[in-house]
């Protein structure tokens, strides 16, 4: 039970170090102030020294390693935070995937590397007005029209749509089988005509993710990925690929908050003082220590060549409760004051306001804590599955509604 | 990265996990509930056999040698098979303190008998309700007088480690010692008030008293989460099992949301506490610095996700969740007991917050 190398993997640590200090630059940020751009050029570093994609194969721009030389990189590049970025994390965690799963070999050609390399980035269009976590109740309908597809329709909380140039789209095709059943998969360039991306002014004020029209969208067959209404197996293909997208959480945590409780005053001298707050912090600390743990048990079986357990699975539920939680837990021990927002006035430039703004999203994002929990329940447990009223029944009859 | 049992651990495991599903049923533990005895003698011999009680002890002292860590698989089965013997006090306390601040002659003259199950260790530091705090209990001349309860296998025990106001004594059950059992929450495990009178005593190690009292608890704390994670897995999978045979409005309640869910948290909960007693068991075995805040965080995980597993473990199950007749409220029992026997949840989450501060000051 330690937390050590092997030899190979502490040679590979030390090389990929040596490689970051060598590569990351002192003035990152200055030398490429557009965050976009500075992403695409590290990926590109990374992509010619074999440090993108890590456990891809060569042919396709990979690493060609493996996962927990993957790891090793993650956790190394992770020290050097002007080269962290999230463009690329829904294209290459789950949307190449998928093309490498069911396109042709001439589309791999195509798509892959420059996906690999940063040139073009990819977005996930699932989910729409009448699904998310029922992703198959979708609406979006493509039409046969020759050797194309005409695409009419709607999807909503597309991240990244605003500078991504391709997609991967889930479709109707046949609404006279139940709804599982009439589902096709494309891959799309969000270019085309008749597709029209308008950002979503979320409720933190940002818009990170958009709603994405489609009038008349004409989409040739030969971007289908997997069977005509055979695409629901393809979705679930690329939702395996979410939860390892989505897993670790930025933002405040324990230690943040620990500090702020240093300097802050409580009823009687600093907050870190007062009891209530220390059983919570203490709570806090539990709980991010067992996720961090539970990440080097997940690592332990990619180390020893074995497939992580289904313990992982209660990353994303812990995560962001405990983001929402530690980020409201310091606007209100600031009192009256906690309500101002402004980075030069709140504490850490305003990291806990933004927590508390961004949690929300991130406890929906990738399955809600909801279906996680189902998740975990049937898959992990072996509890038996919803109730399905709309199982054997043809897409057009269903009830709509919300 | 090595962050799991090995290869051999596991295979001790599962042999531990055999051996006590066939010696150590739930009707072992009920006898010991109903009856007047106050821990399996069998068992204990059956175990001592195993060699298990000297798992972690040297085997220049009589014990297995083999390390911490398969004390720990071995303690996550005692705990899985709610375990009605002295182990803990044995082991997990007094051994731990003898192999921690024991001089070569008291670890020679204790461990081997220890380890063969020839001795009933207990620890005793609480006199009264609260967290301990100044003990009255002195030692003059050699002689040690002073009022512990509870003490857990006080009744039982041949060697008690007791605390003083300036440190660990060894006393000897005999001279000097009077026991009264005591009715507890949890009656598999047993508890006595032990009252010293000029009992002779030994001085165990040259730390001061809490210091001292603390070490152990460090180390007590990080085997007593297996216990407490074992516990809450076998609750998890009673209410599992339960849910997927018991009807309800015309079909199994494991199919209602709310029962999923309820089971969802409970795992949650148990593997962050495995997770974070995998962490304890790494500082215990390998003596790192992080051990006080690493068994701090250990133990809180746990006894919360043992509490939440035997809960909910009995709600799930209704009303029959509620009798003597089924098992649930043996689990809840026990969870009552570890997560009081080395100081309750809310010192650990203060003794966890002290290490904070002191190591992000240092
Ligand atoms: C920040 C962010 C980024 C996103 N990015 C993308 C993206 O790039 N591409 C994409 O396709 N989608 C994306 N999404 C969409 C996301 O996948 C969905 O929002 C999510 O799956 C929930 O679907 P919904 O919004 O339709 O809510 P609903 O499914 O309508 O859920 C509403 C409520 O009902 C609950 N609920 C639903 N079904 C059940 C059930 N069976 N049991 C119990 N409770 C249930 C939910 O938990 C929730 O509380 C993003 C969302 C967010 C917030």
């Amino acid at each position: 039970m330690d937390f050590e190398d092997t030899p190979e993997e502490a040679e590979y640590r030390a090389k990929a170090r040596t490689w970051l200090e060598n590569n990351v630059a002192a003035h990152e940020r200055e030398r490429f102030p557009d965050p976009l751009t500075r992403a695409r050029a590290w990926q590109a570093r990374k992509t010619e020294a074999g440090y993108a994609c890590i456990t891809w194969p060569k042919e396709w721009g990979g690493g060609g390693g493996t996962p927990i030389q993957s790891v090793i990189f993650g956790q190394e590049e992770a020290k050097f935070p002007s080269v962290q970025a999230g463009y690329f994390t829904i294209g290459l965690g789950m949307c190449v995937p998928t093309v490498m799963g069911f396109a042709d070999d001439a589309t791999k050609q195509r798509f892959v590397r420059p996906a690999v390399r940063g040139d073009e980035i990819w977005s996930q269009l699932f989910s729409e007005p009448a699904g998310g976590s029922d992703v198959a109740a979708i609406r979006t309908r493509a039409v046969r029209d020759g050797d194309d597809w005409i695409v009419n329709g709607q999807k909503v909380w597309t991240s990244g749509a605003h500078y991504s140039d391709y997609g991967i789209v889930l479709v109707r095709t046949n609404t006279e089988v139940p709804k599982h059943k009439g589902l096709t998969m494309f891959w799309i360039d969000l270019k085309s005509p008749g597709i029209d991306i308008r950002p979503i002014h979320q409720m933190s004020g940002k818009s990170d993710f958009n709603e994405v029209y489609f009038s008349d969208v004409r989409v040739p067959d030969a971007q289908r990925l997997g069977p005509v209404d055979g695409g629901w197996k393809v979705a679930l293909f690329t939702l395996m690929n979410e939860r390892l997208a989505v897993g670790g959480a930025t933002g405040v945590g324990p230690a943040d908050i620990l500090k702020l409780a240093r300097e802050l005053p409580g009823s009687d001298g600093p907050l870190l003082h007062d009891r209530a707050f220390r059983e919570r912090l203490a709570d806090w600390w539990v709980l991010a220590e067992g996720l961090r743990n539970t990440r080097m048990r997940a690592i332990t079986a990619l180390s020893r060549g074995q497939t992580p357990g289904p313990e992982s699975s209660i990353g994303k539920i812990i995560a962001a409760n405990q983001l929402q939680q530690i980020g409201n837990a310091a606007i209100e021990a600031e009192g009256q004051f906690g309500i101002i927002d402004d980075p030069d006035l709140a504490p850490m430039k305003g990291a806990f306001h933004d927590a508390v703004m961004w949690a929300p999203g991130l406890r929906i994002a990738g399955g809600t804590d909801e279906i996680l929990k189902n998740i975990i329940a049937e898959r992990v447990l072996g509890l038996p599955g919803e109730i399905r009223t709309d199982k054997d029944v043809a897409f057009k009859d269903l009830p709509a509604g919300g | 990265m090595n962050f799991d049992y090995s290869d051999e651990q596991k295979f001790l495991k599962e042999e531990a996990r055999k051996f006590l599903a066939a010696k150590c049923g739930a009707d072992r533990v009920r006898a010991v509930l109903e009856g007047d005895h106050a821990y399996d003698a069998e068992l204990w011999r059956e175990v001592a056999a195993q060699g298990w009680l000297g798992a972690a002890i040297p085997e220049a002292h009589g014990g297995l040698g083999l390390g911490h860590v398969e004390l720990c698989a071995i303690a996550e089965e005692l705990g899985r098979a709610c375990a009605p013997i002295p182990f803990a006090s044995t082991v997990y306390f007094v051994a731990e303190a003898l192999m921690r601040f024991g001089s070569e002659a008291q670890q020679a003259k204790w461990l081997p008998k220890i380890a063969a199950g020839e001795v009933i260790g207990a620890f005793a530091t609480s006199e009264g309700p609260g967290p301990v705090g100044a003990v009255k209990t002195r030692v003059t001349g050699g002689k040690l007088t002073g009022t512990k309860i509870p003490v857990t296998d006080g009744d039982v025990a041949d060697l008690i480690v007791a605390l003083a106001d300036d440190g660990l004594y060894l006393v000897e059950r005999g001279e000097g010692v009077v026991a009264e059992a005591l009715s507890t929450l949890d009656p598999t495990r047993s508890a006595a008030k032990l009252t010293f009178t000029d009992a002779p005593a030994e001085r165990l190690g040259d730390e001061g008293g809490h210091t001292a009292m603390q070490a152990v608890f460090d180390r007590a704390a990080v085997l007593l989460a297996f216990e407490q994670l074992g516990g809450a897995d076998r609750c998890l999978e009673m209410a599992k099992d339960y849910a997927l045979q018991r009807h309800a409005f015309g079909r199994v309640i494991a199919g209602y949301q709310a029962i999923k869910h309820k089971l969802a948290d409970i795992y949650v909960k148990n593997e962050v506490a495995r997770s974070n007693a995998y962490y304890g068991a790494w500082a215990l075995n390998s003596g790192a610095a992080e051990l006080p805040l690493a068994a701090a965080i250990a133990r809180v995980a746990a006894s919360e996700a043992f509490w939440f597993a035997a809960k909910e473990n009995i709600q799930t199950h209704g009303g029959v969740g509620f009798t003597w007749e089924y098992d649930c409220h043996l689990f809840y029992r026990r969870s009552r007991q570890l997560a009081l026997v080395a100081g309750a949840p809310a010192e650990w989450r203060e003794r966890l917050v002290g290490q904070l501060e002191t190591r992000n000051a240092a």
